[in-house]
């Protein structure tokens, strides 16, 4: 589906980055969104199916997945599926081991979960941005006669600020819990206001610690999104070369080969940051400071 | 890209996702790991302290070597001495024996020599009876000399 003189540029962009949102739009009543407009008149009140789709889809697929090796593992000598997930969590628990130095046991599943989940999602990146979302349009046509240029679909759940925030937050919490925690309310207060410039710099600390303590979540969630809505962006400027003729789409088909080399390592190492990170956030939130 | 609804949909996903793993999954593989670890950590150390037993049983295997040639040495050693020691007694019994086969025979010689001289010394005073006889027929009469010829016989 590239560019053609029906389907502009601008739109083919446009209908990439929509999500497929369902939600109560104030004169159309409980529907699905039709276009961007729609679902910004949603507000907060909306849902984008296909982010939690296949967000769940792919946590459902990653659970399963070492559950199974779960349920039948075994200390002697591991199989083949075994190998990889034992590959996995050594790899995950040795970086916990490395950046966290108290005992807590919450840490390293979720940073076992973290990964997976995350690098999961990444890889939906690696699918040509056109396969999924023509198909499932094209599906929707037949079966429910919609209008396939209304049908959107967005498979790479880490595009969506939504689930980068999500996740970020609930991390966020989770620090503000261990500091609180650890540290008790009082604390947690000092540790907010008497640094770094002792008592009497109290609101500029107050500031810089309130800043840092915020800047966590927002930079966790946003380095993600930013980093995948911007490889897919480059995934999609890339396929509107293909509708440019031989020598383009020839171009095109090496560009995105190289790109898709390329993004292998950002989808790996987005999710690896985030997992460090969030277990390096956990540990400074285990910290007291005397 | 609008921030919505979603947003707390992933949490309580992501929050779900969290605890299954840390419930189900993380435990039983990460026990399973420590397990191997422990299993190959007794396997080395048990492969160390054979090799250890082995090094102590090669010692100890010298060692009977040694100690199974220094008395095998020592019973050859005794054996030979026993056996010189027996040729020597033997020899001396053997010298004994002939020194008293020689005295035997000797004393026998001496019988022997003694009998044969009172055999002769009785036959030669015969004969010289005899001879006197046969001399003295003509001249004496035997009757009246024989007192005479007797004390000459035991005086040969």
């Amino acid at each position: 589906m590239a560019a053609s003189e029906t389907f502009s540029s601008q739109s083919y962009i446009q209908h990439h980055l929509t999500n497929l949102t369902f939600g109560w739009h104030p004169e159309h009543g409980l529907t699905l969104a039709h276009d961007q407009a729609e679902a910004a008149a949603m507000g907060f009140w909306a849902i984008n199916l296909d982010t939690l789709f296949f967000s769940i889809l792919l946590g459902a697929l990653f659970l399963w997945l070492f559950k199974q090796v779960a349920e039948r593992v075994t200390a002697g000598v591991p199989g083949g599926a075994q190998n990889f997930v034992e590959w996995v969590v050594e790899f995950v628990e040795e970086n916990v081991r490395g950046s966290f130095s108290h005992r807590n046991p919450l840490v390293a599943p979720l940073a076992l979960t973290i990964f997976v989940w995350i690098l999961l999602m990444n890889a939906m990146d690696l699918i040509p941005v056109d396969l999924v979302p023509h198909l499932f349009s094209q599906l929707m046509a037949v079966l429910l006669g919609a209008d396939p240029h209304h049908v959107y679909l967005k498979i790479v759940p880490t595009t969506d600020p939504n689930a980068t925030f999500g996740m970020a937050i609930m991390v966020f919490l989770l620090m503000l819990y261990y500091s609180l925690k650890m540290k008790g309310v009082g604390g947690f207060i000092v540790e907010l206001t008497l640094q770094p410039f002792g008592k009497w710099g109290l609101p500029a600390n107050l500031i810089l610690e309130g800043i840092s303590l915020l800047s966590k979540p927002v930079s966790l969630a946003l380095r993600l999104f930013g980093n995948m809505y911007a490889g897919e962006m480059i995934f999609i400027l890339i396929a509107l070369l293909y509708g440019g003729g031989l020598l383009l789409a020839g171009t095109a088909g090496l560009l995105q080969f190289v790109w898709a080399v390329f993004h292998i390592l950002i989808v790996i190492l987005q999710a690896f940051i985030f997992m460090v990170l969030t277990v390096v956030y956990l540990d400074m939130a285990h910290q007291e400071h005397h | 890209m609008n921030i919505n609804l979603t947003l707390f949909a992933q949490m309580i996903t992501f929050a779900v996702f969290v605890w299954f793993c840390m419930r189900y999954i993380w435990p039983p593989i990460i026990k399973a790991l420590a397990e191997r670890k422990a299993k190959i950590a007794e396997g080395l150390a048990a492969a160390e302290r054979g090799h250890q037993e082995r090094l102590l049983g090669e010692q100890r295997a010298l060692e009977l070597i040694r100690e199974a040639k220094s008395s095998a040495a020592e019973i050859v050693g005794q054996a030979q001495k026993r056996a010189a020691e027996i040729i020597e007694e033997a020899k001396l019994d053997a010298r004994a024996e002939g020194d008293r086969l020689l005295a035997a025979a000797r004393a026998e010689i001496e019988r022997e020599t003694n009998r044969t001289r009172e055999e002769l010394r009785e036959k030669v005073a015969l004969l010289a009876i005899a001879a006197a006889e046969k001399i003295l027929q003509k001249e004496i009469d035997l009757a009246d000399h024989r007192a005479l010829v007797e004390d000459f016989a035991k005086q040969l």
